[in-house]
């Protein structure tokens, strides 16, 4: 989330679309509630079902799976069309003005550079115009072709509210009514603020959907501002705070980037990923990164990083290419994988066509969970009837199961979804010999660390020298480790304003990532998340409730990252002379001499507004990108249709799909066509359960006991289905049989002239646990990822169904 | 400030008593004193935070037990922190069940085995699962790493053995196991967040 769950209550307008939070995330919803309640906020849900989220809007659109970025290009035509934009913003604080390059086009699906062959682009040309600095030109009239407004302009004027029709199957008229809500948000006294969850991210265009909210907002201003902003509601407690950390195969703690084959030294390295200034005067502020991935070295190999081994990067392991979970998943099928390490993870239900997954467990030499829970996958060798039908003789795999604590059990920190690093205290012992994850981890190292110290082997210096600092090493304290992500001073520190006097002393924690050096005086696990163990303590267990400010930024509960900031981009609810847009919403404010307010101001706290540095300080463009060249798939958003999809071509040109989706090639094949498989279908969570989880617990289990498929009212009449019988649901990568709930929450869409009807399928179920036993429901999912970051496609496929 | 509001809510909770008990025909001062008795009152009790969705609501656990050496303190209710600006007190139906995950007769005890073919978990101990797969771990490693690519550029890296984090688990249990991980040279790591 750019903002938080309290401040949904400043927001005049609350877009729902591509999640359900009723549902998904009750309590957070509340808050929805309350702007409603108290502020006579309006609700718009979009949505292929009418949900429990729908069933509080002021007004309910129905969608096709897979077709928003369809829906919101035609908003942002609307808005484009219609001028209700909100102009001072879009001027001053994004890239509208910037010219892009002549030679860059689109023409009938594809943005130029594109090679077949590679199913990639050569993004060479959707560049800036920049001089002989690098700096990129501009036209402040907006009126140049190649500006990036006149091109936003082009590309989505195709996007006509009767071909978003037609695409999406939502009513004309609902379209339109959706538009002219969002659009009394653009003038600067109006927010809207945008919820979304997987519903957005779970597609082969997934990225792009989030990028297609993005432009929205800033065309309407509504980024940086109480009651504004895109906020992602994510699905797991601490999902936001592993992201954080880093543990995603290309990525390091802080959104740093692990080295590639092509960076055989730290100064290669370092100059790939240190962003250069892209317009005068802006702050550019990831021009730090070598102080962040220098400080991040020290605190994982302490005294043996040092300059002259260029601060260990030589064993930093260098990523060739991708490792996402479906590569991976690739890989174990083609048996290329031997060990899989799964902590607290349930691949076996959590990831898409389980047949190919159930092939690729099965080819391991060894398999290891670590869960407090007995996991389908731990099981996945063992024949559980109809549900998981394998011969366990025929199976190889060495299978280790090692009993995990869980939250309770625990003392440590979980980043919610608003970016708060909420730390918890342990209330009892894990049972029997369960042992907690850290400890579990630790062990594990130091059983690999004393075979290597012993034996010797390949490469085993990183392995030897990790700097390990714990007191009991079999078991690091969460306090020693957090104090460690916070970083601490290996020296002293000089101010460079103050002769004499220093910004911090050696052995001191750091205040923040302020203070970080790229000479190794400083050490920092995670650079966004100093400040939260500073000198003054473990501010993640702060619990001050207090909100003197009335908007819900309650500075003392817990930390924020970063910097203990509530809002991102907050500048940008000022206008250039630094007065707030709002008044009676004021996040921060130039008071004559700095940036000072409600929040901690996501700025340079000394830059004057004549100064002329934008609010968007992480871009080297100092304003925030409508055009958006490092994209895979394309710098603006296009429509493409899903890879299982119900139409024979795509209403927008001539491209069928992602076209830099990758696709592996035995997966072809995988795909549905509707003459087999004519319904589309969905996957969702109720709100009894929590994925694969709660299936374990007794209430949840008796409220939502057994698998079931939700069926619109249209379809089960033609196939003669009513409720409670049992149905066999197939996809092109299998089928499974469970009961039916014959409902009115999915409307017949009209897409292309054809009726489309939409089926529900939500994923709870298994072969373990308290409830009835059940089938996986990934066994339908298609295997592709989104083309940018590799999310499956779980939220659009296709199916059939018939009476079991 | 905390403590003080929930000792409100206790008061509210023995006015009901006493509206109650007072109808049955007991004297009210009975029914205050009565609170005393209350399994909570007695209750050792701790902040936490729900492990589901990321709202991130605030929970306080009751535990069986005054936390003295050698007592084991047992969890017997869960209820929403009142204090927690964000959930206030409530919480959904997932998270006012959470005692039942806590106590899930399905959660695993002790280290367990299933051996190449076999039909059947074996119970074993941590120091022999330790053990043997730091011996799988290594044997992998020392076969698999690569050193080298093929243009003969320094890539240290081991592909054969993948990892998952668990992104229910706390960052200072991500953050060791990314620590580790990369130690080893891993670079097949994703989290829940990639699905």
């Amino acid at each position: 989330m750019t903002n938080s769950w309290v401040d949904i209550k400043n927001a005049d307008l609350i877009l729902v679309m591509g999640g359900n939070p009723a549902e998904a995330h009750p309590c957070g919803f509340k808050w929805v509630l309350e702007a409603k309640a108290k502020k006579k906020a309006r609700l718009i849900v979009v949505d292929p079902r009418f949900t429990r989220t729908a069933a509080v809007a002021d007004f309910y659109a129905p969608i096709r799976p897979g077709t928003d970025i369809a829906f919101l290009g035609g908003v942002i035509n609307y808005l484009l069309s219609n001028d209700k934009i909100q102009h001072d913003y879009v001027r001053n604080y994004t890239s509208a003005a910037l010219l892009v390059r002549e030679d860059t086009g689109f023409d009938d699906g594809l943005f130029t550079g594109y090679d077949e062959a590679k199913r990639s682009y050569d993004k060479s040309t959707w560049n800036y115009q920049v001089d002989k600095d690098g700096i990129a030109k501009v036209d402040p009239t907006l009126q140049d072709p190649n500006s990036v407004f006149q091109r936003l302009k082009t590309h989505y004027a195709r996007y006509t509210p009767e071909l978003v029709e037609r695409t999406t199957g939502t009513p004309k008229a609902s379209f339109l009514k959706v538009c002219e809500a969002i659009a009394t948000t653009a003038v600067p006294d109006r927010t809207m603020t945008s919820l979304y969850a997987l519903g957005w991210t779970q597609h082969s265009v997934g990225s792009q959907n989030i990028r297609s909210i993005a432009i929205l907002q800033l065309l309407l201003g509504n980024m940086g501002m109480a009651g504004g902003g895109v906020n992602a509601l994510r699905g797991h407690s601490n999902i936001q705070g592993l992201t954080d950390l880093g543990l995603l195969s290309h990525s390091l703690p802080g959104y740093l980037t692990l080295p590639t084959d092509g960076d055989p030294d730290l100064k290669t390295y370092l100059e790939k990923r240190t962003p250069k200034l892209l317009r005068p005067g802006q702050f550019n502020y990831w021009a730090n990164y070598p102080k962040f991935f220098v400080s991040l070295m020290k605190a994982w190999y302490g005294a043996a990083a040092t300059k002259e081994n260029d601060f260990a990067f030589e064993w930093l392991p260098k990523i060739d290419g991708a490792y996402d979970v479906l590569r991976v998943m690739e890989l174990m099928s083609q048996g290329k994988v031997n060990g899989y390490v799964c902590q607290g993870f349930n691949p076996l239900s959590s990831f898409p066509n389980k047949e190919k997954v159930l092939g690729g467990l099965r080819k391991l030499k060894f398999l290891v969970t670590i869960d407090p829970l007995s996991t389908e996958t731990s099981e996945f060798w063992r024949n559980h009837g109809e549900f998981n039908d394998v011969d366990p003789s025929q199976i190889q795999t060495e299978v280790f199961r090692f009993p995990s604590s869980l939250f309770a059990e625990e003392d440590g920190s979980l980043v919610s979804s608003a970016r708060w690093l909420q730390w918890h205290w342990k209330a009892a012992e894990p049972p029997a010999e369960a042992k907690g994850d850290l400890e579990i981890v630790a062990e594990l190292y130091l059983a690999l660390k004393k075979l290597y110290a012993t034996e010797g082997g390949a490469f085993p210096d990183p392995v030897l020298k990790l700097a390990w600092p714990y007191r009991i090493t079999k078991a690091p304290a969460p306090e020693e480790v957090a104090r460690e992500f916070n970083g601490q001073a290996l020296a002293d520190v000089p101010d460079p304003k103050n002769p004499g006097a220093f910004l911090v002393k050696q052995g001191e924690q750091v205040a923040g990532f302020g203070v970080l050096q790229a000479d190794g005086s400083t050490a920092c696990g995670c650079w966004i998340f100093a400040g939260s163990w500073t000198q003054a303590g473990n501010q993640m267990a702060r619990r001050d409730a207090s909100d003197p400010s009335g908007l819900g930024v309650t500075p003392g509960w817990a930390w924020s990252w970063p910097a203990n900031r509530r809002v991102l981009y907050n500048r940008a609810s000022c206008n250039a002379d630094g007065v707030p847009y709002i008044p009676t919403r004021k996040l921060i404010w130039w008071n004559g001499t700095k940036w000072v307010g409600n929040d901690v101001p996501d700025f340079k706290a000394d830059s004057p507004p004549a100064d002329g540095m934008n609010p968007f300080i992480m871009n080297g463009e100092g304003v925030a990108r409508l055009w958006a060249p490092a994209m895979a798939d394309g710098p603006f958003p296009e429509h493409y249709e899903p890879f299982d999809t119900p139409l024979a071509r795509n209403p927008f040109g001539k491209v069928l799909n992602d076209p830099a989706a990758r696709v592996f090639k035995d997966d072809w094949k995988a795909f549905g066509k509707p003459d087999e498989f004519p319904f589309v279908a969905t996957t969702y969570r109720l709100t009894e359960h929590f994925h694969f989880w709660t299936k374990h617990a007794r209430i949840p289990a008796i409220l939502q006991p057994e698998a079931f498929v939700e069926l619109p009212e249209g379809l089960a009449r033609k196939k003669g289905i009513r409720n409670d019988d049992m149905v066999v649901v197939k996809s092109k990568r299998g089928q499974i049989k469970l009961k039916a709930l014959v409902t009115k929450r999915m409307p017949t869409l009209t897409v292309e002239g054809k009726e489309v009807e939409v089926v529900g399928l939500p994923i709870h179920w298994g072969f373990l646990g308290q409830t009835r036993k059940g089938y996986i429901t990934n066994t339908l999912t298609p295997p592709v990822g989104d083309a940018n970051i590799q999310t499956p496609e779980y939220k659009a496929f296709l199916v059939n169904v018939e009476k079991a | 400030m905390n403590v003080s509001r929930r000792g409100f809510l206790k008061l509210t909770a023995s006015g009901i008593g006493a509206t109650t008990v007072g109808a049955l025909g007991f004297s009210a001062d009975r029914a205050v004193a009565d609170v005393r008795l209350f399994k909570l009152a007695h209750a050792s009790e701790t902040r936490n935070t729900c492990p589901y969705c990321s709202v991130g609501c605030g929970v306080i656990l009751y535990g069986l037990g005054d936390r003295s050496k050698n007592a084991r303190t047992e969890i017997m209710h869960v209820e929403g922190d009142p204090d927690h600006p964000v959930n206030r007190g409530t919480l959904c139906p997932k998270g006012a069940s959470l005692l039942d995950f806590i106590h899930s007769p399905t959660r695993l005890k002790f280290p367990e085995y299933r051996a190449p073919g076999s039909s059947e978990w074996k119970r074993v101990s941590w120091e022999w699962a330790m053990d043997r797969v730091a011996r799988l771990m290594k044997d992998d490693r020392d076969k698999n790493f690569v050193a080298q690519n093929a243009k003969g550029q320094v890539v240290n890296r081991w592909n054969t053995t993948a990892f998952l984090a668990a992104s229910a688990s706390s960052n200072e249990t991500g953050y060791v196991f990314h620590k580790v991980i990369r130690a080893l040279g891993g670079v097949a790591v994703d989290n829940q967040a990639r699905v």
